[in-house]
């Protein structure tokens, strides 16, 4: 199945990617290719069989007790903010 | 020449005083500054800390105490996170990130008293067969520089490869440790989903990514892969069972061993060569006194599309994190919120990383979600349910790991499916959680060839066992590209 420009450019906006206008074409070929490769999933008689989300058979995520184990770093995790003050991280002005 | 000892014979010698930590490192630093212009399979190189880590090493070893590892170079796949060292991932998007903590397994690895020499190259946040999306450029593969080591642990495997440290740490999300292991003539081993912790590695498609290790042999993988597994707290999907002695019942015989050909792996999109090899090798453990049989896995063939739609899916997910706010690369003068998170992300990532994640955010999307998404879900339960009923009859699953040996850099770079395809053979375990491995097994046209090993859940030792025996036998893991030789 081949992917419209205005598909490829409405799944660039849903991921938060601007494409450059000359990358378009390219990316449109290569996702329509991968599309239709993993359409042969089509094919497969998956009748009666439960979505596998957890490679280990019988294995449920593991919940931990509720209780406080970590301690507050942020100072040390926020050396690796592009823009930090007074402990919060900066963004361009959100609300006019 | 100390680097063509093996990791277990220098942790031996070490432990002995017979060799210093500080020597050896010296020795394989100078080793990895040499091959860097060839090769390129450092990102990163820690002398200093690793020769402090080397005088705290001897110091412990004088004294008669020290962890399994002590003293023992190695290298980090630049996936886990260092703490105080720059982590990439192999992207711009963390090429200043220092990693405020240790990844498990760097920290088990260095509470065992390896000493980590720097960070390896990978394929950009582990997307690659080939090495070739670093951002730091591609790793070459030291049998022959024009051709790729294989990726994405293109760095860990060449690296070994080439003597530059004794073992590297790696990671599996659809062949990154068996494929590269393949192409370089080393030995690598995935193991089980949850037996190595995921904490502090840089998430790809985590209902796939394992932690593993790639080394000269299979004894050496053994006595690593015994510091690094186990259950921790930190992963919520860690598996909380004990961790065998994987260097225990290493030299106990085959005999009576029964070992399934994987019949689908045998295509013809194999090479005749390679066949030929990997057959050779099935005739040894014969010999060994295991028996042979031919097992069909009618949904293997679907592994690989139900991989682009699991994998890309779990990493358009996982790379959202990577918004240009709290770390990562940030774009210059963002008009808005919107800007910012756009521009960010389009310059920090790669191409091949962006079609990852707009291919997973398709799949995602309202609409396609049951089409795609549940779909390959469903078709995956069906290849492990293939897997389940094969190892009801046999102990271990052989095939080839790869249909060829290392291509020329730039030969699949054209189109993502020829580079995708490259994993056929390797992906089903990923998907089914199973520990597989990949064992030198001879050359085709001068390329090593490697011998893919495939196990039941948990049974690491069994593939280990198998691997080490072969390795008695035959000596393809020691050989050494000439000019590393």
């Amino acid at each position: 199945m081949a992917l419209t420009r205005a598909q490829v450019e409405n799944i660039a906006h849903l991921a938060r990617l601007e494409l450059e206008a000359a990358e378009i074409p390219q990316f449109q070929q290569n996702l329509s290719r991968i599309v239709d490769f993993i359409g042969e999933l089509e094919r497969a008689d998956t009748a009666g069989v439960a979505p596998m989300a957890h490679p280990l058979p019988g294995l449920a995520q593991r919940l931990r007790p509720d209780e406080v184990t970590e301690r507050d770093e942020h100072e040390l995790y926020q050396r690796n903010a592009p823009q930090v003050a007074s402990g919060l991280y900066l963004v361009p002005k959100v609300i006019e | 020449m100390i680097h063509r000892q093996t990791l277990t014979q220098l942790a031996a010698d070490l432990r002995t005083r017979k060799v210093g930590s500080v020597e050896l490192v010296r020795a394989f630093l100078a080793r990895i500054e040499a091959s860097q212009p060839a090769l390129n399979a450092f990102v990163s190189i820690t002398a200093e800390q690793a020769l402090a880590a080397a005088e705290a090493a001897d110091r412990a070893l004088a004294a008669g105490r020290g962890g399994a590892l002590e003293g023992v170079p190695i290298g980090h796949k630049d996936l886990f996170c260092t703490a105080g060292v720059r982590t990439t991932c192999g992207s711009r998007m963390l090429e200043n990130f220092i990693s405020p903590y240790d990844a498990t397994v760097v920290a088990r690895l260095k509470a065992a008293g390896a000493v980590m020499l720097g960070k390896l190259n990978m394929d950009e946040f582990a997307m690659g067969s080939s090495n070739e999306t670093s951002h730091f450029g591609p790793v070459r593969n030291p049998w022959n520089t024009a051709l790729v080591p294989g990726g994405s642990s293109g760095g860990s495997a060449a690296a070994v490869a080439a003597r530059l440290v004794p073992a590297a740490t790696a990671t599996d999300t659809g062949g990154s440790i068996r494929q590269p292991a393949a192409f370089c003539g080393v030995t690598g081993i995935k193991p089980t989903y949850g037996r190595v912790s995921r904490y502090g590695m840089i998430a790809f498609a985590s209902s796939l990514d394992q932690g593993g290790v790639i080394a000269a042999s299979a004894e050496d993988a053994a006595r690593v892969l015994r510091e690094m597994a186990g259950f921790d707290p930190r992963d919520s999907t860690s598996v909380d069972a004990p961790v065998p002695d994987y260097l225990a019942g290493l030299d106990a015989p085959l005999a009576g061993v029964r070992i399934g050909l994987l019949k689908e792996f045998f295509d013809k999109g194999l090479d005749p060569h390679y066949e030929r090899c990997v057959r050779e090798a099935l005739a040894v453990f014969e010999r060994l006194g295991a028996s042979l049989r031919e097992v069909s896995l009618p949904n293997i063939p679907l592994s690989v599309p139900v991989y682009y739609v699991v994998a890309p899916a779990e990493c358009s997910s996982n790379l959202a994190r990577y918004d240009g706010v709290r770390f990562g690369h940030r774009c210059a003068e963002a008009r808005d919120l919107e800007d910012l998170y756009k521009r960010s992300r389009s310059e920090g990532f790669g191409a091949e990383v962006k079609r990852r994640i707009m291919t997973g955010t398709y799949v995602l999307s309202a609409g396609y979600y049951d089409a795609y998404y549940l779909k390959a879900q469903r078709v995956r339960r069906l290849i492990a349910g293939d897997f389940e009923r094969a190892f009801g009859e046999v102990d271990l699953l052989m095939g080839p790991t790869t249909p060829t040996a290392a291509f020329a850099l730039g030969a699949k770079t054209a189109d993502p499916i020829t580079m995708y395809l490259n994993d056929i053979y390797t992906i089903s375990a990923n998907l089914a959680g199973l520990p597989a491995m990949s064992v030198p097994c001879g050359f085709a046209a001068g390329l090593p060839v490697g011998l893919q090993i495939i196990g039941p859940h948990f049974a690491e030792q069994r593939l280990l066992h198998a691997a080490h025996r072969f390795q008695l036998e035959t000596d393809w893991h020691l050989r050494i590209p000439g000019e590393y030789a």
